[in-house]
């Protein structure tokens, strides 16, 4: 899951910083006069820490841009025709022209607002975020996906719009054709 | 070897109108944490305010802490920019009356007319409450964050007005002859080039964002004159996230000035300094399509420019900025205090925090993080791990008696306290983030609810530390504004 990967690379990342400033901490006592040799040989292993940076940032950046989320450019994986499925997003609650879905049949959202500005989050059956857009007046987004796994899913307002934001829940079913 | 020699400079005294930005800052600080609790608290389900009160909470949490870092690191730009180019004390003290006034309308706003639209005022909500709060209140608050801007404006024009008279212009003072030409060594400090940077952004940022701010106003009383949702949004959070960036962005200044002072080495202005500082100029105004990467209306290529950006932004703070406090550290027999072990750790908590963001701001990501826990996690570790931490090591240098003094131990718990407490805050957040949990919900579910508990007990700590360190800097304010020697080393003096 992409969310454990996120939560583990950025503790190790931290972590990282922080052996770094330990380090530097540790090292602090005892003083070398001259500052020059010193900065001469921190450049140097800063042009190395610089080129490390570079692969090691440079690489996940080009490469997540391969797999956008963005209607027009990600095609409609799985089998058979799209099922398209309309959300509004109301002052609290989501109108959705459909709530069965077909597994491994790919499903566009059309997702806007009746008011506010509303986000439109889909939460599998664990309650992890599957997916998600904003939605918002007098704009028109489409979210594509295709569900694999069956089961209750959920939608939650992710966007803040008021005293029942936290209330703004809907359901659909994933499921075979019945 | 001229260019690396550290020439001792003198500890000034702070200002009054800076001990009282100082003040304030102490003052908004304390009162927005215990905000910050009880909406945590309420989270947890260990009190019950309801989800109204929380909103409320959370509105002036959002617009009071951002405002609040504005005014500390104004303060600190400020005590330092001004040893180098003359400042208006007028302007600084008539910033400081209207934010006071911008704060009471906004309070009032928020706990007399119920607004709780948050502080990113995003439209068209705070016109559409269905009725929980008037059109009235809506306009205060708005208003507010006007008057709030509208002081801040005047402050970065007088601030504009004094780089441009001493320095020759904006290209001057970022040092570009030096960074574009050869580098003779006089490029301005970096107190100097620091300032031009905010101010280039802040001026910027703060016409976005009154405009914005008036053209909803106007929408307020006549929903004729349309407004683009998307268009509001793309500026509100320009204005938003130049703004709090900038806060950190002067803060820093104090860890230029101070460490080295405390170090007896130089932190000049060299190529790579001036490089990125201009890197982060363009940097810090172009990287906001990152907040509307789930926007899919929005130009694509802004998005993937934010998306890029964000990657390339780490690379001054990592590489230049937090590698420059390793090396003027290390090996550097720095006497330890709390002002220095402060700002030290600022530097940390600056870096850290850097982490998760870049990491969110990857558009694939973002699709599954937008909107949880996990962006409050990033930002209140560079918030109150990089931003805080800095501004509290400021307090403390200001009110040291003497060189010589030594701190407390109560003072020395405090900021172990702060350490554990904050690292414990912001991971129960990213954690959460990792979890699913969305943020800005008052009330969660069950499951949630165990992070949340372990988030208020750290949250706890993080105010009594606060509480020690506020206590000593007013304790310490007949010092603050004193020239004695507090982390310099005089000529000839000898190193205990
Ligand atoms: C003891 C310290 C603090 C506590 C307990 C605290 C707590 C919180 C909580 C619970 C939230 C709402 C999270 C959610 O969306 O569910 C929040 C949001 C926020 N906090 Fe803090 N915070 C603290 C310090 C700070 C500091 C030092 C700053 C800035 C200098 C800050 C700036 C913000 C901002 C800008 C928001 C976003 C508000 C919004 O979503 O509208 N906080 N904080
Ligand atoms: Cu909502």
């Amino acid at each position: 899951m992409l969310q454990q990967i996120v939560w583990a690379l950025s503790l190790a990342l931290m972590m990282f910083v922080g052996f770094g400033w330990a380090y530097a901490l540790l090292k602090s006592g005892r003083r070398e006069e001259d500052y020059t040799p010193l900065q001469k040989r921190a450049y140097r292993i800063r042009t190395r820490l610089f080129w490390l940076l570079v692969a090691l940032f440079g690489t996940p950046m080009v490469l997540t841009l391969i797999d956008l989320p963005y209607d027009a450019v990600r095609p409609a994986i799985g089998a058979g025709s799209v099922q398209e499925i309309r959300a509004t997003g109301y002052m609290w609650r989501w109108e959705l022209s459909a709530d069965r879905i077909e597994a491994r049949r790919p499903v566009e959202f059309r997702v806007t607002s009746g008011d506010v500005n509303h986000g439109f989050g889909i939460y599998d059956p664990d309650m992890k975020i599957v997916a998600q857009v904003q939605a918002m007046p007098g704009i028109t987004n489409t979210l594509r996906h295709t569900f694999d796994r069956e089961g209750v899913y959920k939608i939650m307002c992710l966007e803040y719009c008021g005293l029942a934001h936290h209330n703004m829940v809907a359901e659909f079913t994933v499921g075979t054709r019945s | 070897m001229a260019k690396n020699t550290y020439l001792p400079a003198p500890d000034h005294g702070a200002k009054t109108g800076v001990l009282a930005y100082l003040l304030t800052t102490a003052a908004v600080l304390l009162l927005m944490m215990v905000a910050g609790l009880l909406m945590r608290l309420e989270q947890a389900q260990m009190i019950s305010i309801g989800a109204n009160g929380f909103y409320q909470l959370m509105t002036v949490h959002g617009a009071g802490m951002v405002g609040i870092a504005g005014i500390a690191g104004a303060a600190i730009m400020w005590h330092f920019l001004n040893q180098y180019a003359a400042l208006s004390v007028r302007v600084l003290v008539g910033n400081l009356a209207l934010f006071v006034i911008g704060v009471a309308m906004v309070l009032g706003s928020v706990f007399v007319g119920n607004f709780h639209g948050a502080w990113t005022f995003l439209f068209p909500l705070p016109g559409n409450s269905l009725g929980l709060w008037s059109r009235e209140a809506a306009a205060w608050f708005m208003g507010g964050m006007l008057v709030i801007g509208t002081g801040f404006l005047l402050l970065q024009l007088d601030i504009a007005r004094a780089i441009i008279a001493g320095y020759g212009g904006f290209a001057r003072a970022l040092g570009w002859p030096q960074l574009f030409g050869r580098d003779d060594g006089q490029a301005p400090p970096p107190t100097v080039v620091a300032s031009t940077m905010v101010t280039i952004v802040n001026l910027i940022a703060l016409v976005v964002g009154a405009s914005i701010l008036a053209m909803m106003l106007v929408n307020l009383y006549h929903p004729e004159f349309a407004i683009d949702p998307l268009l509001a949004k793309a500026m509100i959070y320009f204005f938003g996230h130049v703004f709090i960036n900038a806060t950190i962005y002067m803060a820093v200044i104090a860890v230029y000035e101070i460490l080295p002072r405390y170090t007896r080495r130089p932190w000049k202005s060299n190529k790579v300094f001036l490089a990125s500082w201009t890197c982060s100029t363009l940097m810090v105004m172009f990287i906001f399509p990152h907040h509307l990467l789930m926007d899919f209306g929005f130009p694509k290529w802004m998005l993937v420019m934010g998306h890029v950006i964000g990657y390339l932004n780490t690379v001054p703070i990592l590489a230049v900025t937090g590698y420059g406090a390793l090396m003027i550290v290390f090996r550097s027999g720095i006497r330890w205090d709390m002002g220095s072990r402060l700002l030290f750790l600022s530097m940390f908590g600056w870096a850290a925090g850097a982490m998760p963001a870049f990491i969110d701001g990857t558009i694939r990501v973002n699709y599954v993080m937008h909107n949880t826990l996990w962006v409050p996690g990033h930002f209140h570790t560079y918030l109150l791990l990089g931003l805080v931490s800095m501004v509290f090591g400021f307090m403390y240098y200001l009110g040291k008696p003497a060189r010589q003094a030594r701190d407390p131990f109560i003072d020395r718990a405090a900021f172990w306290a702060y350490l554990v407490g904050s690292l414990g805050f912001v991971l129960a957040f990213l954690y959460a983030g990792k979890e699913s949990v969305a943020r800005r919900y008052a009330e969660h579910l069950p499951q949630w609810v165990p992070y949340d508990r372990v988030a208020s007990y750290f949250a706890v700590l993080i105010i009594a530390a606060t509480l020690v360190f506020v206590a000593r800097f007013i304790g310490h304010l007949a010092h603050a504004g004193g020239h004695h020697t507090r982390a310099t080393v005089p000529f000839g003096a000898v190193v205990a």
